[in-house]
Parts: structure tokens; sequence; C-alpha cells
């Protein structure tokens, strides 16, 4: 039943811009078209830049998550949807947070958001709260949006993207010009939950699904009875951006092509095996979260290694989450048989696994088994929950386990030791369920360890110490303890402890390229704001270091991979007509990070004290931890402390240590917010503002209360 | 299966098979829009043919290149989505763009070039 429908004109995109955006309330079936201004265009640039600002204007500090005026809008990015330049069709997606209070910003990959674009929209703004379930469907040829009432009984990610991709195509061949937003069972009864965006493998003949994983996006939508969201579009051709000079960037996109072609089964095989190459460097690097992240390498890693994963998810032949990636990282196990749960002996196709999920679901939760990760990830991704934040959690569970503060009673007979992985598949199912000890995990780290440390009396300083989360958020798979800039790049982010911002571990700890504070602050500074521009773009990460020229390392700096950042300048101005060089490409950035943490700083957070980071993300909190590298932390005691660790005991060792590290961090705090701008309390200062062209009087407003 | 081969020795840098071809295919004498390549180097000319060795048939993502049933590798300029994922990954170099069109283009040994090529430089060798 259709509850409201909406016809517009199609238009066209000039320069990566349509300069339109779609709102659509479901829980009055509002369905309008907003103007795109030069305001923000000039101010937010795209992709989460918009949905930022969109936010901003639908809520008040007094916003929570699951009031009807939260948001969740989906913004691709000017370049986004050129087909010439690996990456290019990113989607951003941004609400407030059910885990931080705060936007939260996701970027993912799959059809939605360039098809969002060639249907005529720069940006979509979802509010309201349906009654029912509702599906919104819109077509990109026809100028058609519809809210129809769901008919379909199906909850999981899997099923309801190949039912509606079957509903709307007109036959296989138009398989491909759909693509679905869902979220699946475990959304209803998380604050996990994710959003899967699919597109259609041609060569496969299957759906297969790419995550908007971060801080529950999934759960608000479910909050606003959305059941899934329908675009399609017929005609992609590699101009519909109308940019202002083709040639450039088929010409750039050449370029890279040919370097990966060249290259890439020598460096990081992403073509091969994705993400997960990565595995066994980490652990090599004792950098690969395990049991909880009390350690960084485990005996039974090569159990999980990339060519046990290779041997069953290659099919021979790469494929990307948009036309023109030839990095293609994306990955599938198709004819995968689950042991466990509802689709139990049923053949399925599993979307990686990508190296997060290896770690998450593998090494962090002690289950060194590929193909207990893999049912594992297929069920997060079908029942929609977070691959990251449930890995982190069972872990932080697990560990609460083994130390008495949950038992069999608390879990309702689950027996959540590290490497239980049928326990850990019973967590999830019943996540699925809304059942059990499920419901409480899924409430992320942060509530558990209030449930925990009020109900249970649990050891506060101990859950605070161990429990992985910061700002509400479950902190991604790197092992941060030896490397303070990686500290910071979990710990000084907008959204939460996500490597998305920065990922210093080897420029600071392996190759010690930046070895002072100031070094280490310049590149808490650079790498955000670099980083940040990606998501403006609805562009990918991963080709821009994933791969990089023969020549990069005589190049005057290195780790910024300078050839690539000029590809990127050359795209942007190739699309938009502009002439920004890499300078103007940062400050773009600086624009939206720095409005981002006025946001949060409007929502009541943002500040120094909500920068701060659990200890097991700078050092060892256990004996068990300090002994299984004692050599190490006796040296750095004696080096780098003054300390001298002879006859004493280890746990005053641990406190001489603790006492050092923790000084490290908020010394490496005030390098970094001089480097941005922003007082030793956190907050952008007026003047930083206004050298950036952000000093709006509704940004001053809220920082004048803080200065 | 009809393939473009070449003995670059015999080739006198006439770039005659260059305009024929672009002719044929683009209706202009223009060597940058020809699906076949002379480059003249210090010795003997470096000449660019597409082998229909068919790499790019699995690099499309799209599926829009196919070996025909005469084995010639072509382009479904209709399914292409203008990537050109195929020239960065010819290994031959011999999958081309120009900056006037938003698909690639290559030879599919129609051998035109042949018949204008004064020398023997370039032949269609049944294989």
């Amino acid at each position: 039943m259709i509850l409201k429908e909406y016809k517009y004109e199609l238009g066209k995109i000039e320069r990566g811009y349509n300069n339109r955006s779609l709102y659509i309330n479901v829980g009055d079936n509002t369905i309008k078209e907003k103007e795109v201004t030069q305001f923000m265009k000039d101010k937010f640039i795209g992709g989460k830049g918009f949905g930022l600002w969109y936010l901003w204007n639908a809520v008040t500090p007094e916003t929570r998550w699951n009031d009807p005026e939260n948001e969740i809008v989906i913004a691709h990015g000017p370049v986004a949807g050129i087909t010439q330049y690996p990456g290019s069709g990113k989607s951003l997606v941004v609400t407030l947070s059910p885990l931080t209070h705060m936007p939260m910003d996701s970027n993912v990959g799959g059809y939605f958001g360039p098809y969002l674009k060639f249907s005529g929209f720069d940006a979509l703004e979802l509010q309201g709260k349906a009654e029912k379930d509702v599906i919104i469907y819109i077509d990109g040829n026809k100028g058609i949006v519809q809210i129809m009432e769901s008919d379909i009984e199906e909850k999981d990610s899997h099923l309801l993207s190949e039912i509606l991709t079957e509903r709307f195509a007109k036959d296989e061949e138009d398989k491909k010009n759909i693509s679905v937003v869902s979220t699946g069972s475990a959304a209803d009864h998380t604050l996990i939950g994710l959003l899967n965006f699919s597109f259609y493998d041609i060569r496969r003949k299957g759906v297969r699904l790419k995550q908007a994983g971060r801080g529950g996006i999934g759960t608000v939508f479910r909050d606003k009875k959305i059941k899934a969201l329908v675009v399609r579009f017929e005609g992609t051709k590699g101009n519909l951006n109308n940019p202002a000079d083709q040639g450039k960037i088929n010409r750039t996109g050449i370029k890279l092509h040919k370097e990966i072609c060249d290259l890439d089964d020598k460096q990081n095989r992403m073509r091969k095996i994705g993400t997960a190459n990565i595995i066994e460097v980490m652990d090599e690097y004792d950098l690969l979260p395990t049991h909880n992240y009390k350690f960084g390498c485990h005996k039974d890693t090569y159990k999980i290694s990339s060519d046990k994963f290779q041997a069953r998810v290659t099919q021979g032949l790469p494929d990307g989450c948009w036309y023109g990636c030839s990095l293609s990282c994306a990955k599938a196990a198709d004819d995968f048989i689950p042991e466990t749960g509802p689709y139990k002996g049923q053949k399925v196709i599993v979307d990686g696994p990508e190296y997060e999920n290896a770690a998450a679901l593998g090494s962090n939760i002690g289950v060194f088994d590929r193909d207990g990760v893999l049912e594992l990830n297929f069920y997060c991704d079908t029942y929609g929950v977070d691959t990251i934040s449930f890995g982190t959690l069972t872990a932080f569970v697990m560990e609460c386990y083994e130390n008495g503060i949950l038992d069999k009673e608390k879990t309702g007979g689950l027996e959540l030791y590290f490497g239980n992985k049928e326990a850990a598949l019973e967590l999830l199912h019943q996540m699925s369920r809304g059942e059990g000890f499920g419901k409480i995990a899924g409430l992320g780290i942060r509530r558990m360890k209030k449930i925990f440390i009020e109900e249970y009396g649990a050891d506060a300083d101990f859950l605070n110490d161990i429990g992985m989360e910061q700002k509400g958020l479950e902190y991604s798979e790197y092992l941060s303890k030896e490397s303070l800039a990686q500290q910071g790049g979990y710990g000084l982010t907008n959204k939460g402890p996500q490597h998305d911002e920065a990922w210093l571990i080897f420029m600071d700890m392996v190759n010690n390229q930046i070895p002072t504070f100031e070094d280490k602050a310049e590149a808490l500074h650079y790498f955000p704001m670099f980083r940040t521009w990606f998501g403006l773009m609805g562009l990918c990460k991963l080709p821009w270091n994933d791969i990089a020229p023969e020549d990069n390392k005589y190049t005057d700096e290195p780790a910024k991979i300078p050839e690539h950042v000029q590809n990127y300048v050359d795209i942007f101005n190739g699309v938009t007509g502009k002439n920004i060089d890499k300078h103007e490409l940062i400050v773009q950035s600086e624009r939206v990070y720095n409005f981002q943490r006025i946001f949060n700083i409007r929502m009541g957070y943002g500040k120094r004290i909500h920068d701060k980071t659990p200890y097991r993300s700078m050092g060892p909190v256990t004996e068990e931890e300090y002994l299984s590298r004692q050599e190490r932390y006796d040296k750095q005691l004696k080096e780098l402390v003054g300390f001298d660790p002879e006859g004493k005991t280890t746990q005053e060792k641990m406190a001489a240590l603790r006492k050092y590290r923790e000084e490290q961090y908020e010394r490496l705090t005030d390098a970094v917010y001089k480097r941005r701008g922003w007082t030793m309390d956190g907050v952008p200062t007026i003047e930083k503002l206004k050298e950036i062209g952000m000093d709006l009087p509704e940004l001053i407003e809220v920082v004048k209360k803080h200065l | 299966m009809k393939v473009l081969r070449k003995n670059p020795e015999q080739c006198i840098e006439c770039h005659a098979c260059e305009n024929t071809c672009s002719k044929l295919y683009f209706k202009e004498e223009n060597p940058e829009k020809a699906c076949l390549r002379i480059k003249e180097t210090d010795s003997h000319p470096q000449i660019t043919t597409c082998t229909q060795c068919g790499v790019c048939i699995d690099i499309c993502p799209v599926e829009a290149i196919n070996r025909d049933k005469n084995g010639i590798v072509r382009i479904d300029k209709k399914k292409c989505v203008g990537c050109f994922m195929c020239v960065g990954f010819c290994p031959e170099l011999a999958m081309f763009m120009h900056d006037d069109y938003i698909e690639p283009f290559k030879c599919v040994s129609c051998g035109q070039c042949v018949k204008a090529c004064p020398t023997g430089a370039i032949y269609i060798s049944e294989e």
C-alpha cells in the first residue's frame, strides 16, 4: 500500500552537484525537495559535511537519538559517482548515535549513494517515526518517490535486500540498477545496529552487502520503523557528473589503474585478499588485538591468517563496491553454510572478511577458527550488527566472565570464556531475538559497565580500565599500547575510537618518523583532516595509501603519498571546475572537522574530559599483561621513565609505567589541541574559526560559552 | 581467430595504418584515435596492437567486454560505464582512450590497416 507518492522533475548534475536534496518525514509522510545552497557547498562541500549541517538544523541540544526529530542523512559528495577513479562510490551516513549521543558518521560502499545522485539528489534526509514499517522507493528514471507500507515478513538484511532487488528490478539485467539500504533483526533490540547498502554482483548473480557499521545508525533506522530504502537508476555512464574536465579525471584514473595493475601484487594484495592481508602483519608486530586487547599476537593466529581466508573467500576475480574500483578490496565467500541459527544449513554469501572482522570476531574474542569468523561475520551483517562493536564488547564480556564479574547465572547459561565460538554465536542470536544476556550486551560496553558496577558490584576502576570504549563507542581493532600517536589517533577523534581519522602506528612505533610531541601533533592534525576529506567527497580511503607509486619512498613525505594527494586535487578540480591545491584541501576538511567538534560541544560533549581513554589502550592493566612483555616494560622503565625496576614488585612497576604513560597522553593532548587551534579544554577558538572561514554566528554562540 | 600481428623492423613510420583506422572508426585522421599505435624510437618503431588475449574481459565490472563467435574481443558501448579499468590493466597497453569519448576503444582485427601498410609491417594472422 502506497502511503505517499511524490513526483519530481528529473534534473542534470552540474559539475558534481544536483543542487537539491530530498527530505522525507516518515512520521507525517512529508516528501519535499530542498535547495542545496552555495553556502552549503562552500562551507560543507558535500557528503558528511552536508549530513552534519542538516542534522545540526534538525536537532537541539536536548534531542535524543530516539526522538522523532533525529535524522538519518545519507549523502555522497561532489566526486562520488565518477567511475574512473578507484573508490568513488561512497555514501556518508550521519545521525545522532544511540551509543554516543553525538553525531555519528559512517562511510559505506554499495550503489545507493551514486544512484541517489544520478536520481537527482545530493543528500537524503530521513526524519520522523512511522507508525508501521515502511519502505521508501526512489525511481531515478521516472522521478518518483514513494513511501509504502511494508508487507515483508523477513527481518534480516540478506533476505530483505534480495527480495527488494527482485521486486523492483524489471528483469535479471535490471538488478544491477537497484540498491537497497536495510538492517536486520538485531537492530530492533540492540544499540549497535548498522545499515547494509547493497549492490548486485552480476558475476555471482547475488546481492552483496556493504556496511555503514559504526555507532548504531541501524538502531535509529529501525526506531523510525523504516524497513528499507530502495533506489533504482538505469543508465549509469562515466560522465553523469557532467564534470568540468572529464579527460583529466579519466587520465588520473587510468594512471592509478595501471599502478594497481603493476604493483598491488607486490604491495598489499588488495585485489587478491583485501584488507585481511594485514592479519598476520599485525600479529607479527604485536598489534593484533587478542583477548580484549590484552595482547597483540597469539600462537594460533596462523589459523585465521589471510591465506586461510583466501582459500575460502576469493573466487578468482576481484570485485569492487562501485564501478571503476580496480583496487577491488571487496571479497565474498559464496556457498557458505552456517552451522547455527535460523539460516543453519542454507547456502549464503558472506561479504568479507575484512581485517577488522577477522580481528574483532577472531583474535579479540579468542576464536582462531576461520569458518567461525565467517559465520559470526555473516550473522552480524544480516542481523544488522556492527562487527567491530560486537567483537570488542564480546571481548569485554569474556574478560569479565573469566574474572568472575559475570557467571553462568548472569549470562543465562552462556559460558563466555575466550575462544568459545558457540557462546559468541548464541550471544549474537540472542541479540537478533531480543532475548537474554544478548539484550544486555547489545547495549554496548559503556552501559554494561554501569550495570555490572551498580547491579553486580563489579570494581569500577577495573571495568573502566578494560572496557575498550570511549565516548560510548567501542574501539576498532588495533592495539595502541606501544604507539602514543595512535592512542591519540583513537582518543582525539570526533565520533569515537575509530581508526578512520588516523592510523599512525607504523609511522610512530615501527618507523619512528614522528618522535616528538610536536611531530605527533602535526600528524594528528594533518591525517585526520586529510582523511576527513574522503567523507566530504564520497570517496574511499583505501586507494590513497593501500597502493603507492613505485618511487613514493623517495618523495619528501612518503607517509602522505604525495602523488596520490595530487590525484585527489586533480579529480576534485576536474569534477567541480574549481582550482584548489593540497593546502586548500586541508582547509575544506578543517571547516567540517571543527564544525563536528562544536556540534559535539553543543550536545554536551566534545571537551577534554571526553577525549580521555581507557588504560587498556595505553598500557598493561593486569599483571598477566605486564609479565607477558616484562622485558619490554622493564627496559622502558629504565630508559624512558628513569625508574629502576630492579627489586621492585610487578605492581610497583605497573604503577610507575602507568603514571608515565598517562602523563605522556596528557602532553600529547596539549600539543594536538594547540596544533588544531583549540583551547587546552579542546574547544575551537574564535580566532581559529575566523582563520578557516567558519566564524558562523551559531558556532560562535556555542563556543563562547566554553572559552 | 584473426589476430593483428607485427614486424616492427619493416615499419617505416608512415602512420598510414593509424590514419586509416581512426578514419574508419571515428571519421577523422588522427593517430590518437587509432586502435593501434606506432611509436617512433631510436631503433625499430614500437607497434602496439591487441593480441585478443581477453584479460580485459574479466577486468570489466559490467561485463561489457566479450569475445564474439570469431574469437574477437569486443566492447559493448551501451553497457560500458567508462571506468577505463581495462585501459590500465591491458598487458599490451592496446586498450585506448581519448578525451572525446567516454568509452575505451580497441582493435577488432578488421584488417583495414593492413591494407594501408605499404611494407607488410603489420599483418593478419589466423590463429
